[in-house]
């Protein structure tokens, strides 16, 4: 069994959206799209309990199909490729269960299976989670309070394609700030299978005070290309990976 | 980490609570925590009056990735590649929500800090030698250990032996390593990759062996690798294990086998040179090799004084 690559946006931000459509709504659509939307909240160190903007975080990823996590900054870079592994696991739990479906002709989900035949079903996922290919496109809040953040957000990616270049599949990422001028996102990074190599991302950023986090992830939602668009996993969605 | 999303809450299990398998039916008795992580929490509990201990999670595929680990383990006999699998099954819990389980053997012992702390760092060397087997048969099965850290191992007893639990981030040779933690980890330190190959599990081994000398860590500084070996020869004052950290680090061991070869060579080695210059220093001290004709002399001397004093005064 095979699976398409999987696409997943990570947003990683420190607070609420203050501008445009619901970011919970816009996620939603995207996910109908294929896309995953995992989000990363990142609290200040001060900070001893959660603050009100960051509640937003859950309710994106949840509508997004993805996981979210609230991590002070020292734990970002481990957070951030436990939360894309743990969503492509998601992920294809899920093609594995359709599959299932089809197999077993019923509403059979793998938890529902008994101990020893979910153990067969999960080695096809770990198998599938080692060498499908994946798409992340990040998105990084550069509102004024994350200035201070973005050293550490930068050696999280690095850290993230080191995990996630270590797999057998491949792997893709690109990088685009929220706000950009004049327009809802900029790209700091263009499609890339090694953010290694990449220092100073966040060099040139102008930081604002607005937070368009709906509008950005709508941006994010076509940076995918279009052909790939509309498509969920489907059977006969894995004939284009082997050459692309 | 301060919250972690999913519709499915904790579990958390009572002292004294029966838990009883969805499938197999089999009854544990909630004893104690053992502890608890990332995937979820380990209890002592009683199963027809022995000690077991029962991993419980929210993450269904977790536990059944680690059950394939314990599984594909069992096949080697004679070997601790970690702890035997008792039973594998579901809970339904009172909330209406289920949780996988898993039963195991229970190792008991304690920790490595512990351990030394009261027995000395002289252990840290057949600590090491005898560990180094296991990881070498691990290895040979084609898997890699992966999240090797303090928190996994324990030292039991009987023979004093150190073991590892928690096979969470056990991966098969060639792919990406599961589950790893930043001080332990290779590409944190900047010395390598994080495809699970042997050497991935031998420098987490050394940092397992530094963290036992910096129980609080340390962080990487500029010179990541610069630091290790500053923090090494600041630390280790036991001439092999420095030297055997240092290696480590620097990838030139790559087997499991060669750590157990260095040590014991070192020590043959270094009993023959003592050896040596015990010979050495006999052949060469003057004194000594006069014992023996003082001693005759001293003899005669005290004897001749007796025959003067008896022929002359009696
Ligand atoms: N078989 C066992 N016998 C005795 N103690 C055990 C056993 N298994 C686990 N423990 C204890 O329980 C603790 C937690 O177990 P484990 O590491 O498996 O949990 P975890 O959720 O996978 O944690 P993490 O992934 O964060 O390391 C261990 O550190 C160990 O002290
Ligand atoms: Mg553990």
């Amino acid at each position: 069994m095979k699976t398409g690559t999987l696409k997943q946006i990570l947003l990683i931000t420190d607070g609420c959206s203050n501008q445009g459509e619901d970011p919970a709504l816009v996620a939603s659509l995207v996910a109908e799209q294929g896309i995953t939307v995992n989000v990363i909240g990142i609290l200040e160190d001060d900070h001893t309990e959660q603050p009100e903007g960051l509640e937003e975080v859950e309710e994106i990823s949840e509508n997004g199909q993805g996981v979210s996590q609230i991590v002070y900054q020292d734990a970002l870079a481990q957070t951030v490729q436990t939360v894309t592994k743990q969503a492509m696991t998601e992920t294809l739990q899920g093609v594995v269960n359709n599959e299932l479906k089809q197999i077993l002709g019923s509403e059979k989900t793998m938890e529902e299976l008994p101990p020893e035949q979910r153990g067969e079903v999960m080695e096809v996922v770990d198998e599938l989670g080692e060498t499908c290919d994946l798409e992340v496109l990040v998105l990084v809040d550069t509102s004024a309070s994350m200035t201070n953040k973005l050293p550490t957000v930068q050696e999280a990616l690095i850290d993230l394609s080191i995990s996630m270049n270590a797999r057998i599949g491949r792997s893709r990422f690109a990088v685009y700030q929220f706000p950009g001028r004049k327009k809802p996102i900029q790209q700091l990074v263009d499609w890339t299978s090694k953010l290694d190599s990449i220092t100073s991302i966040f060099a040139k950023i102008s930081s604002g005070g607005i937070t368009p986090t709906g509008p950005a992830l709508k941006e994010a939602m076509y940076q995918f290309g279009k052909k790939t668009l509309r498509r969920r996993f489907t059977r006969d969605d894995y004939t284009d990976i082997e050459e692309a | 980490m301060i919250t972690q999303t999913s519709k499915k809450p904790d579990i958390q299990l009572r002292k004294g609570q029966i838990v009883k398998g969805k499938w197999h039916r089999h009854h544990y008795h909630v004893v104690k925590k053992l502890g608890s992580g990332a995937i979820g929490a380990v209890y002592l509990c009683v199963h027809e009056k022995k000690q077991v201990a029962l991993k419980i999670s929210k993450q269904s595929a977790s536990v059944s990735s680690e059950v394939n680990v314990l599984k594909s383990f069992q096949a080697v006999q004679g070997y601790h590649l970690g702890p035997s699998l008792i039973d594998v099954d579901d809970y339904q819990a009172q909330n209406g929500f289920t949780y996988s389980f898993y039963v195991m053997e229970y190792i008991s012992g304690e920790s490595l800090h512990d351990f030394i702390r009261r027995n000395g760092h002289e252990w840290l060397v057949s600590l090491l030698i005898k560990f180094a087997n296991d990881l070498h048969v691990l290895h040979q099965q084609g898997y890699v250990f992966g999240d090797l850290k303090i928190e996994n191992l324990i030292v039991s007893r009987k023979p004093v032996q150190l073991r590892w639990v928690d096979v969470g981030g056990t991966t098969l040779q060639g792919r990406a390593i599961k589950e790893y933690t930043e001080f332990y980890d290779r590409a944190y330190w900047q010395c390598g990759s994080r495809k699970a190959d042997p050497g991935y599990d031998l420098f987490a081994l050394a940092m397992v062996i530094l963290r036992v000398y910096y129980p609080n860590g340390f962080t990487k500084g500029s010179n990541p690798k610069k630091t290790l070996e500053q923090k090494i020869n600041q630390a280790v004052a036991i001439d092999p294990l420095r030297k055997l950290l240092l290696m480590l680090i620097n990838n030139s061991i790559t087997e499991a086998e060669q750590i157990k070869d260095f040590l014991l060579n070192y020590f043959i080695h270094q009993k023959s040179k003592r050896d040596k210059r015990r010979r050495h220093q006999k052949a060469k001290s003057p004194h000594e090799a006069l014992y023996p004709f003082l001693e005759i002399g001293s003899i005669l001397t005290i004897g001749g004084a007796c025959y003067l004093y008896v022929t002359f005064f009696m």
